[in-house]
Parts: C-alpha cells; structure tokens; sequence
C-alpha cells in the first residue's frame, strides 16, 4: 500500500534519513521504532511531504506521493497524528473534528463520522464544546487521532501516540489503535514505547540514526538480542 | 455631563469605525504574524475609489462600499500572493522582511495616488454629510450613525464567516497552528491571500464609512496605518474582539482628549493610551476579555 523506496532527505544542510526504505501492507500495522533522535518523525513528515526529499521515492497505492503538495496529502487517503498532537487550542472539539474533514467525501459525510468517532471515544463527547487547549494530555491525544479519522483515510499514521501520557493512558492509546485497525485501517506508527508497541503490531522496523537497521514479526522483534540490548535494556 | 454623554456617543460611533480598520489588521497579524504597515494606505486607495465613484458616477459612498470592499479585496490577494508570500521561500538575516514590504507597498500606493490626483485635500459632501437627529438631548449626526450600524453588520458577517464557514475556521486553524492545518489539507499560500484580502477589505469598509465625514489626501493612509496599530496592541496582538474593544476604546479617548484637553493633541491622546498599556498590560485587553 505505501512503499517508501531509498529515501533521503533532512533539513537544509542536516540529513536525517539515509536511504531509508520500508514498505506498509493493506490492512497491515506496521511500527517504526528507534531512540530520540533515530529520524522517525521526519519519516512521517516526509510522507506528508512537509519535508522534502533529496532523493529516493515514495508510492501510495501506485501513485508518487513525494511530488504531491503536502495539503494535497490528505485527500489521497492518508491521515497524519502528529507527534505532540497539534491541535487547534483555541478551537472546540466539534471545531477540531470538522477541521479534519474539510475535503470531498469526508466533508459529505462529516454528520455520521462524528458520530462514529463519538462512539469510539465517548470522552470526547462529553467534551464537545470545550477548547482543546484546556484538556489533558490523554483527552488531546484521543482527540488527534479522532480528527485524523475524520478524513476518512485508508492509511493513518500515528507519530509517538504515547508521547507525555501516562502507563495507563499509553495503554489505553495502544488498545484504542488495535480498535481501529480492526475497523480496517492501515496503521502505521511511529513509537519510543518498544515493547508494547511491538507486542501489538504485525511488523516492525527498527530504526537506528536514520537508517532501518532490522526489519520483522513484532514479536520476533522481541526477542531479538539487538533489539533487547539496545531498547529493552535486558 | 450631558456634553460628557454627547461626547462619549461620537466616540463610539467613530470608535466603531476604528474597530472595523483595526479588525482587519489584526486579522493579518493573527494568520501571518506581521504588522501590516500598508493598512491604512489599503484604506486610503478605499477612500479614493469612493471619492472617483461619487464625484464622477454620482455613486452614493455607501453603496460604493460594493465596489470599494470587491476592488481592495483583490488588491490585497495579489499583494500577498506576488509581494508577500514569495518572501517566505527565502532565508534572511531579518526574519520579519515581509513588514518591511508592506512598508515598500504602502509607499508605492501613496505616490500613485498623489501621482493621479495630487496633493489636495478632497472631500465628499453628501446631502447628509451634516444631518443630525435628536434622541433626547443627544444629537446624533446622520452619517456616523448609519456608518457605525454598517460598521456593526460587517464585524458580525466577519464573525460568521470566521466561527460558522469551513473557509473561515480554516483561516483560524492557520493562524493556530500552520502544520496541523497544512496536515488538514488546507493551503496555507490561499488561506494567507484571503486573509490579507479580507484584510484590505475590512480597511477598505473602514475607508468608505469614513469619507462622508472625513476629508482625503494621499498621506491620509499613514495616520490609520498608526491608528490600526495602535488598536491591534491595544486589543492584543491577533485578538479580534480586542480590536473591537480597541478601536471603541480609541474612538472615546480621541473623542474626550479632544474636548476637554485640546483638539490640537487628539491623535496624540491614542499614543498616550496606547503606551500606558504596553506599560501596564502589556498583553492588551485580551488580557481581560481572553479571546
């Protein structure tokens, strides 16, 4: 579904990301995961096409996507949780949610997957009317996911869901984009959060100062000797 | 005290005209983050389109406001999208270069202008230009009245448009957060442009209202470029109720400073305001009303 082929690309003069290939499967849940500073955000944002690539190439359903203008992205059928949330502050929940359908289908339809996210996340509704500046971290998350699945994408990428929350609140993020995928969604997540992460997802790459070092089953992953040195710490 | 009240009315009327100029830069400010120092010459090209329509066409100012408000709106679109927006696309050792254009830009406007009608004040003298009415002992005078009550019907459109319209909670979004809403698919070059052209709009609304009542030239535009400053820092930078607030507080402070003080220090009663609350609030008055 989303192949990302020999990508390099960084900011300005910085490269981050050196020949960075990996590919997502239809309904598959693919998790990138790597230490500060591994390029895993900037892979996202390369998708997204806010960061240009210098070379390499990025398909989407067998079309280029690193030649589609980043406000373009979304109607292609991606949707992007970005990392630290990036909500609207001053705007209310409703407004946030509106804001992530503002395109074709999405925008017809807007009514029925309000509701349908108000069902997967009740809290929310509660919340309605409030500005999403004024609510707490798990509640924010839970909101940029849910505006993420207002566009209606085929494909939804998570940047470190579980970024400022607590054990608790990560658990309920993680089995909440379980919940999604098995609504048919395509994930593909970026996390710090390794063994839980891995435990959940079908397959994972590991990535090391921008480049994918191993690539596998999550739960081979696991039990990787690299992978329990260098993140689980056994 | 009754001069006190007769006062403070005039103040509010012409204080919701300085709300309407203030609104539109304030609008700049919250979406690009720049001071939009052609403000007032944007207001001033507004004026004469107004006079050329009224002098040569017999057009009445406030139904110029339909040619007037469309005419800047593109204006300002154009100015964003060539002048403005190509700055973005390059690193500078100033950060803030795109200011310094729309200073180049209202220079350029200004001497047009004077290059086309010269120097001299112009004014429009409606059949109501001095009409008044009475309610009670307050004489009321007819063209800022009816400017005010457009002034309060176009601050409302503007607020629809922004809190009830897709486009319009698009431009809040960008002003918010500008990734989240590119992520959004909203195109932040076109939400910039409609932003600057409301803006001019808004300016150009503010222009026309005034021309009954005001007199024209073409160094008319840098008194309001100060004056809209002054409302945006007064009311908050990006706040739009605060620019409501701001401009009504201006228009009262003009108004008494005049009366009571001296008619010759009346533009300087809005610097005096204006840096007692960088003093004090240095927020503004979104410090108190909070959006």
């Amino acid at each position: 579904m989303l192949r990302v082929e020999n990508v390099n690309a960084g900011y300005g003069d910085v490269q981050v990301l050196w020949d960075v290939s990996f590919h997502v499967g239809l309904n598959e849940f693919v998790v990138l995961v790597g230490a500060n500073g591994a390029g895993k955000s900037t892979i996202m944002r390369t998708i997204s096409s806010m960061v240009p690539l210098s070379s390499g190439a990025i398909w989407f359903e067998n079309q280029r996507l690193d030649q589609v203008t980043a406000h373009k992205i979304v109607e292609h059928g991606i949707a992007h949780v970005p990392e630290a949330r990036q909500l609207f502050p001053e705007m209310t929940v409703v407004e946030n949610l509106e804001l992530g359908s503002l395109k074709g289908e999405a925008k017809k339809q807007r009514k029925q997957t309000i509701e349908w996210v108000f069902e997967l996340f009740p809290r929310l509704k509660e919340r309605k009317k409030q500005l999403a500046g004024t609510m707490s971290g798990g509640e924010q998350q839970m909101l940029a996911i849910a505006r993420g699945l207002m566009s209606k994408p085929r494909l939804i990428m998570f940047d470190e869901p579980s970024l400022g929350l607590s054990p608790l609140l990560t658990q309920e993020i993680f089995r909440l984009a379980t919940r999604i995928h098995s609504e048919g969604l395509t994930i593909l997540m970026v996390e710090q959060n390794v063994k839980q992460t891995l435990a959940i997802c079908d397959r994972a790459y590991v990535l090391e100062n921008g480049r994918t070092v191993l690539e596998g089953k999550g739960k081979e992953l696991l039990e990787n000797e690299q992978v329990k040195k260098a993140f689980l710490g056994i | 005290m009754e001069m006190f009240i007769q006062m403070l009315v005039a103040g509010i009327l012409i204080g919701g005209i300085y709300a309407l100029i203030g609104l539109g830069m304030t609008l700049i400010m919250g979406v690009m983050r720049i001071i939009n120092l052609a403000h007032g010459q944007l207001m001033m090209v507004a004026m004469y389109i107004t006079y050329v329509l009224y002098f040569y066409l017999g057009i009445d100012p406030y139904f110029a406001l339909l040619v007037a408000m469309p005419a800047l709106f593109l204006l300002g679109v154009a100015i964003q999208k060539y002048f403005l927006n190509p700055l973005l696309k390059i690193d500078s050792i100033i950060p803030q270069n795109q200011i310094l254009m729309t200073v180049g830009v209202g220079i350029v406007l200004t001497e047009t202008i004077r290059f086309i009608f010269r120097s001299d004040y112009k004014s429009v003298k409606t059949s109501y230009s001095s009409a008044t009415f009475m309610i009670g002992n307050i004489s009321w005078n007819v063209p800022m009245f009816v400017a005010f009550g457009l002034a309060v019907a176009l601050t409302a459109g503007l607020f629809i448009f922004l809190l009830k319209t897709d486009a319009g909670k698009s431009v809040r979004a960008t002003a918010q957060n500008k990734d989240a809403a590119m992520i959004m698919g909203i195109n932040a070059d076109w939400i910039t442009q409609l932003t600057y052209g409301l803006g001019a709009a808004m300016a150009a609304a503010g222009g026309t209202l005034l021309l009954p009542i005001y007199y024209l030239f073409p160094d008319v535009g840098s008194q309001f470029t100060l004056k809209a400053f002054i409302i945006t820092v007064l009311g908050g930078m990006g706040s739009t109720v605060g620019a409501i607030v701001g401009g009504i507080v201006l228009g009262i402070a003009e108004t008494l400073g005049a009366t009571y003080i001296s008619m010759d220090l009346k533009d300087a009663f809005g610097m005096v305001i204006f840096v007692v609350v960088l003093v004090f609030m240095p927020g503004g008055l979104k410090e108190l009303t909070k959006v």
